[in-house]
């Protein structure tokens, strides 16, 4: 059975290094996005350290929910979804696979630049490891969770705006767990229960987001 | 499942058993809601005595509060139903879980904008980041993604499981978004105001209040059995008895 989610997943790194312009969008996305604040609202390097926590989380969450649109679209229209939930492995097992692919393609490399965006709003060594550490943990439980909305609404004609409406709320409270992470290490706090609450949320979110996704695929290929 | 065993209350499950009962219900409610409504609107607008702090401000407090609690218990109602439809694929409990939510969204905005007008001379602004006001504006989102997803999905079978099943992911989130709130709101600024729930509410005030309290559920419940109506009478165009109440 390993072996056949190994093709899953290196199906979907192959199709990556073919199509590289999609991830480049959601990271150039991202990198916009996290560009436009300073400029947005000023460049005083007090009020953008303050600001930096929220502000890269907030890209961090858009650019997620953009690359979102390429987990199933595509794969629904050509019929290979359905191929994949009728393969002799359980759906939503073939799911946490697609899951982590999609994560290790859209999400990491976001991870990877949050350092540089770091420093680019002035935070020390000791704030970036935690922004970085924050966004490691966070970002898996925006995919997890967003594969729920993206399953619900695959096919529709306008459904990027109605993921946005359906997701942000579900996303609320990563976002806060995640940049108050941060915020809480600038103020010399402790940072422990942040990382227990977000790791608890990661636990939870891989063990059930799965079963959630391949129940909203089954309501929307039914 | 053996069909010979019948629960009483699944009679109105059906569309043709329901039909007829709403329709000898949505007029008794809709008159209890005015009743009760003015009763209520004239205790704790004239009756009620002025708030020492707060002067006649606080009388708002007579719409809001009742909107900020059916805001939350219609969505639960909510949830309650989609599982209902989700799981036993009862027809009738999407139709009410679909007519719940337009009556849901609109007293969930009620309380934000009444909370609004009464935040301004109280606390001196329109809105604050409070936890109860952030999750109730995360409330009327959650109720716009259930309309809006149902209503972008052309297949009606797959709009009502789908939005049945967002309507179940919103309410475990719920409490999980209210918490999350409350600590950020902690965490970020000390807590600037306190809710005085009124530690002396007079006997005028506190039942000017259930008695809207009571208005509102009698006015949902009659707003909601008539748009199931209308529902019903969309959806089943084809049946007999349905295409002769529609040419009434």
């Amino acid at each position: 059975m390993h072996k056949m989610l190994w093709a899953l997943f290196s199906r979907d790194m192959t199709l990556f290094m073919h199509r590289k312009q999609d991830v480049v969008t959601v990271l150039g996305f991202f990198l916009i996005a996290v560009a436009l604040f300073p400029l947005g609202i000023s460049s005083d390097p007090e009020l953008l350290r303050t600001i930096a926590p929220g502000a890269i989380w907030i890209a961090a969450l858009f650019s997620t929910v953009l690359a979102l649109d390429r987990l199933f679209s595509e794969d629904l229209d050509d019929g290979t979804l359905e191929q994949q939930m009728l393969m002799p492995v359980p759906i939503s097992l073939m799911l946490l696979v697609r899951l982590i692919a999609h994560w290790v393609i859209t999400s990491l490399p976001i991870v990877l630049l949050a350092p540089i965006m770091g420093l680019q709003f002035g935070l020390a060594f000791n704030e970036i490891v935690i922004l970085t550490l924050s966004l490691l943990v966070g970002t898996p439980i925006l995919v997890l969770l967003g594969a729920i909305g993206a399953a619900l609404t695959v096919g529709l004609k306008s459904s990027g705006g109605l993921v946005t409406l359906l997701l942000l709320p579900l996303y609320v409270p990563v976002l806060i767990l995640g940049s108050s992470a941060v915020s809480s290490v600038m103020n010399g706090a402790d940072v422990t229960a942040h990382f227990s609450l977000m790791g608890a949320a990661l636990i939870i979110s891989l063990v059930l987001s799965p079963f959630a996704v391949a129940t909203a695929l089954k309501i929307t290929l039914d | 499942m053996s069909m010979t065993r019948r629960i009483p209350w699944m009679k109105y499950a059906s569309a043709s058993n329901f039909y007829p009962l709403a329709d000898r219900l949505v007029p008794i409610f809709m008159g209890l809601a005015l009743v009760l409504a003015v009763i209520g609107l004239y205790l704790g607008f004239v009756v009620a005595p002025i708030d020492y702090q707060q002067g006649n401000s606080y009388r708002i407090m007579f719409i809001h509060v009742p909107a900020a609690w059916m805001s939350m218990f219609i969505y639960l109602l909510l949830a309650m139903y989609a599982i209902i439809s989700l799981v036993w694929r009862v027809k009738m409990a999407d139709i009410m879980a679909y007519s719940l939510a337009p009556t849901g969204a609109m007293f969930t905005f009620i309380a934000l904008l009444t909370g609004a007008l009464w935040g301004r001379p109280t606390w001196g602004t329109y809105w604050i980041w409070d936890a109860r006001l952030t999750s109730e504006l995360l409330l009327l989102f959650l109720y716009l993604g259930y309309m809006g997803l149902y209503s972008a999905i052309p297949d009606r079978q797959r709009a009502s499981r789908a939005a049945a099943f967002l309507a179940i992911v919103g309410a475990v989130n719920v409490p999980i978004i209210y918490f999350s709130v409350i600590w950020w709101n902690t965490l970020h600024q000390g807590s600037s105001f306190s809710f005085s729930e009124g530690a002396s509410m007079t006997d005028a005030m506190l039942y000017a209040l259930l008695l809207m309290a009571l208005a509102c559920w009698a006015y949902t419940i009659a707003v909601v059995l008539r748009r199931a109506q209308a529902l019903i009478l969309e959806r089943k165009k084809v049946a007999l008895w349905a295409s002769q109440i529609s040419k009434k």
